[in-house]
């Protein structure tokens, strides 16, 4: 994009570098065997990605979103998993540490974070609270210096692979919403542990799991943010959040682009390259044309965000086009590919089948419409 | 300790495709990256730093555009970056260029000079060996590993059938095989430094005026001169033989040494 | 500086280890042409420690005259002592053309002489001719990875030098009969001359085992075959110096490991030759070898794809061409012995 600023022309090329070797190599290894890529978390962090928006006080790159954003988009360009494990890591659970956490917090849980010697991860949905998380069933009640938890959710990205969780418990049940407050848990807090892990459609080298609160003994001193405040600290988190998958789903959809200009110009059908075919042509057009407008929403959700303006709208809009254009795109693909692109030889299958979760998770497309709407019908 | 990498932008050749219909060369879209011998001499560079605390410095002769060359090495690491660009110095043969480079090195301190053995556009493998002439200082071409004993250095140098082990007193210049180190990724931070904190120094000729003399720059001072080029032609399906074996094989071989693959 | 007295070609004769490498000779075959062209005489300079009885035969190989400098200092190629030792003589005899083998000695030894001697350099050329009218040295060399050619001229220096590439050049026949004219040239060097130690020398040519990283490859695929045939491409692949690789259906078959797998499941390669051995030339397999420099097919099916990616095809059994290939290239060996 013609707008990017230096610096960000210069660190796509060190992302491109980067997931050239060290990311499309394991891809598809990763989804054959529903492989967590242990390695290459640590190769994430050696080289500043698990800190990227973060100040440097923090142990963060001192970047900003734009930087952060892109990283997940090419990252996710060869391997969707890896994006999302960045995408949960710094979004969901270092983003919400540095905005509401207390500077004693920042220090403990923010610092190791964003320079990449813990993982991070975010509880909210349970079983019975989806699209609907107002409905949590997980309690948090405080005894003397702990809050104690019990509970479960589902569905947590990095569980098990994670050392710190953000988790979203009840503290006054008659407050609806506003009895629910957030909690930093580390992974060997007594009590909590990690439970089911899911058989997914796509994404498969991502961790999917149950975690469970069985008396869980949280110091009073993790609550983030303020008793009561939690659903905020979620929603503020999710809004962020949906920009990173946006980036998921912006770089699925290219990846699958730039497989289909590769294998449209080498595969011969009719005695010519089906590149040379006007069906190939304007579906390639199509493709691209949808994908940078979707780039262009995805970018200006991340510049609103790093100019410090609302960016809740923008992320929704960027999140819900870009995981449409994501599904769309990788099934095109496919259809380019013909019996090819069925197969497990060729990624796009593998594009395709992740790119639907871009559609479901950190608010489903529908859950964006609502929050479009609304701020339109205000 | 303080070494000067001597980089060049380079478009990436093994990006460069030739048109079919006319056989000339598509440069447009065609991306420029750091020349491959000398991004692993600057990987050198900046192991050396990591172990030993060495200030690195890159130094880089070409347009202005070659401000992003430098801020990649920046980006890896490195210290320093001095970018000599004038008009003056357009159109340099290696003669031209390596005395341009030397006269700048005149104003830098170091201990150790590393450039890439060759550069993948130009493939002479000349620069480095002149830099050092002009400097009067020890040279080890063909470098594959590096270490520091004191105040020297001992490398390892290839050669077609083997290698030397050499040992060289600093201040000296090495020219660096890509196989000598696998060069680091940037870091995320340090591509934001590269362009909010650092600076590359454009050093003009007037900058360096008084270490050159001004009839060794740019294409007046080249005493080669392309006379023509001219590309090898479109590549187009060869020519199919539907013979018997012995008669196959003379035809490969007399391939094989058309290419130069056997002699 | 006057051009016009600078006068006949020279030859740097590199030896090593009191062998004179080949394309040293064939820098003869092809400074014997220039010379007669501009009507001047043939000089091979050799540098080394006990190498005079090596002199005589640059002049069997063509030179006119040899100039021989026997010192212990030279015994071991290092770039000072020689740069000191080849610069001196030129500054003195003023050749109007200097030429040297493009190896990884000439390589390093030409741009520093050059830059002594303050005059041109073109490094690996491929071709030399004379300029008729201005008696210019017309070096014609590849640039660009090969992707373009560029005659390069050094019109108001002397001496004209020039690399050459190995291979390219033809030796002349080793005649005995030619009179010897050869001269030792007495130099002053001293231990403060050579300012490199060296350690260690080893000898050894390195084994590649990474395909990727291979600059020949042969290539088997379905049309092998049985993994018995394989040691047939074994054999020939280690004749060029090259390693084997193979389609996914000679993997599959379990003929050969995964790690020799060319193509989309497989790695991309990109060697200076690919010799195709009864591979088809499927989609996949062409994706990770179509950017060969130089790719030779061999297949029983005049229909298969392969074919138009070669840039040369041989329509036939592999069993049969590759053997009566591996016998014609130990005839050629044997011929240039």
């Amino acid at each position: 994009m013609d707008f990017l600023a230096k610096e960000h022309i210069m660190l796509q090329k060190m992302y491109r570098e980067f997931t050239e070797n060290e990311v499309k190599p394991l891809a598809h290894e990763l989804d054959e065997q529903e492989r967590f890529p242990v390695e290459t978390v640590g190769k994430l962090a050696k080289y500043g990605f698990l800190g990227i928006p973060f100040p440097k006080e923090y142990g963060g790159q001192g970047g900003d979103s734009l930087g952060y954003t892109m990283a997940v988009e090419e990252l996710s360009k060869a391997c969707a998993t890896t994006g999302v494990v960045l995408s949960a890591h710094v979004s969901l659970c270092a983003a919400p540490i540095y905005e509401y956490g207390t500077e004693e917090q920042k220090q403990k849980y923010l610092v190791p974070l964003a320079k990449g010697e813990k993982l991070g991860a975010f509880g909210l949905t349970e079983p019975n609270a989806g699209t609907d998380a107002a409905g949590q069933q997980t309690t948090a009640e405080l005894d003397g210096d702990y809050y104690i938890l019990n509970g479960s959710k589902i569905f947590i990205t990095n569980a098990g692979y994670a050392d710190i969780y953000i988790v979203m418990a009840i503290t006054d049940k008659s407050k609806g919403t506003k009895g629910i407050s957030a909690f930093i848990v580390e992974k060997y807090f007594p009590g909590f542990g990690i439970g089911k892990k899911e058989a997914k459609m796509g994404i498969r080298g991502s961790s999917t799991c149950e975690l469970i609160f069985e008396n869980c003994k949280v110091p009073k001193e993790n609550l983030l943010g303020k008793e009561g405040k939690g659903f905020t600290v979620a929603m503020k988190t999710l809004d962020g959040g949906r920009i990173g998958i946006a980036a998921q789903a912006l770089g699925i959809a290219q990846g699958a682009i730039n497989e289909t200009v590769t294998y449209v110009k080498e595969r011969r059908q009719f005695g010519r390259p089906i590149a040379k075919f006007q069906n190939t042509q304007f579906q390639l057009a199509d493709m691209q044309t949808k994908v940078d407008a979707a780039r262009l929403l995805v970018y200006r959700a991340a510049r609103l965000k790093d100019s410090k303006q609302p960016y809740t709208v923008a992320a929704a809009q960027a999140k819900l086009f870009a995981a449409e254009v994501a599904m769309e795109v990788t099934t095109k693909a496919v259809q380019l590919h013909g019996g090819y692109g069925y197969t497990r030889e060729y990624p796009v299958e593998r594009m395709m089948r992740d790119a639907k979760i871009t559609e479901i998770y950190e608010g489903t497309s529908e859950v964006q419409k609502m929050v479009i709407a609304a701020n339109i019908l205000k | 300790m303080n070494i000067v990498v001597c980089i060049k932008q380079v478009p990436d050749t093994n990006e460069v495709k030739l048109d079919p219909k006319t056989g000339t060369l598509i440069r447009e879209g065609v991306p420029s990256i750091i020349n491959p011998d000398d991004k692993s001499g600057l990987e050198a560079a900046l192991k050396l730093k990591d172990q030993l605390g060495a200030h690195v410095t890159v130094l880089s002769m070409g347009p202005p555009q070659a401000d992003a060359a430098l801020r990649e090495a920046l980006a890896m690491g490195a210290d320093e970056a001095i970018l000599l660009s004038d008009r003056a110095f357009g159109g340099a043969d290696t003669w031209a260029t390596s005395s341009t480079l030397a006269a700048a090195l005149r104003k830098i301190k170091y201990d150790l000079i590393i450039t890439g053995r060759q550069a993948i556009d130009g493939d002479t493998a000349q620069v480095g060996p002149q830099i050092a002439e002009h400097l009067g200082l020890p040279q080890v071409s063909y470098v594959e590993d590096l270490s520091v004993e004191g105040a020297s250095i001992i490398v390892k140098r290839i050669f077609e059938d083997g290698y030397h082990k050499i040992k060289v007193k600093l201040p000296c210049l090495i020219t660096a095989l890509k196989e000598m180190s696998i060069p680091r990724y940037m870091t995320v931070g340090l591509v934001y430094d590269a362009y909010r904190e650092k600076e590359v120094k454009i050093w003009t000729l007037r900058d360096i005026e008084d270490t050159v003399d001004k009839s060794n720059i740019g294409l007046k001072g080249s005493p080669t001169k392309v006379k023509a080029s001219f590309t090898k032609g479109a590549k187009t399906a060869g020519k199919v033989h539907n013979v018997d074996a012995r008669e196959a094989a003379k035809i490969i071989v007399e391939k094989l040494l058309e290419k130069y693959i056997i002699s | 500086m006057s051009i016009a007295n600078y006068r006949g070609v020279w030859v740097f004769a590199e030896q090593r280890g009191g062998e004179i490498q080949k394309v040293s000779l064939e820098l003869l075959g092809k400074g014997k042409e220039l010379a007669e062209q501009l009507g001047e005489n043939l000089t091979a300079v050799i540098l080394g420690n006990g190498i005079k009885d090596r002199a005589k035969e640059l002049i069997y190989y063509g030179a006119d005259k040899v100039i021989v400098v026997d010192n212990e200092l030279l015994d071991i190629y290092t770039t000072e002592p020689y740069t000191k030792v080849l610069a001196e003589i030129i500054n003195e005899r003023k050749p109007e053309i200097v030429l040297i083998g493009a190896t990884s000695i000439g390589r390093d030894l030409a741009p520093r002489v050059s830059a002594r001697v303050a005059t041109g350099l073109t490094a690996d050329c491929t071709s030399l001719k004379i300029d008729e009218e201005t008696r210019n040295l017309l070096m014609t060399r590849p640039a660009f990875g090969g992707n373009i050619m560029a005659t390069i001229i050094c019109p108001n220096h002397r001496p004209q030098m020039s690399t050459v590439r190995p291979g390219v050049m033809q030796k002349l026949a080793r005649d005995e009969s030619r009179t010897l004219d050869i001269e030792e040239y007495p130099v002053q060097l001293t231990p403060a001359d050579i300012n490199v130690e060296i350690l260690e020398v080893v000898k050894e040519t390195k084994q590649k085992i990474n395909i990727e990283d291979a600059s020949i490859l042969v290539s088997g695929g379905r049309g092998v075959g049985k993994p018995e045939n394989f040691k047939l491409l074994e054999e020939l692949a280690h004749k060029l110096g090259g390693l084997v690789s193979a389609s996914r259906a000679a993997v599959d078959a379990g003929w050969i490991e995964h790690n020799r797998q060319v193509g989309q499941t497989g790695k991309t390669v990109r060697p200076d030759l690919y010799l195709a051995c009864g591979i088809s030339g499927a989609i996949q397999h062409v994706a990770g070898m179509e950017e060969s420099e130089c790719i030779i097919a061999v297949n029983t099916n005049p229909d298969a794809p392969i074919f138009e990616v070669a840039d040369l095809g041989i329509v036939g059994d592999v069993t049969k061409v590759i053997p009566a290939l591996i016998e014609e290239l130990r005839i050629l060996k044997a011929s240039n012995k």
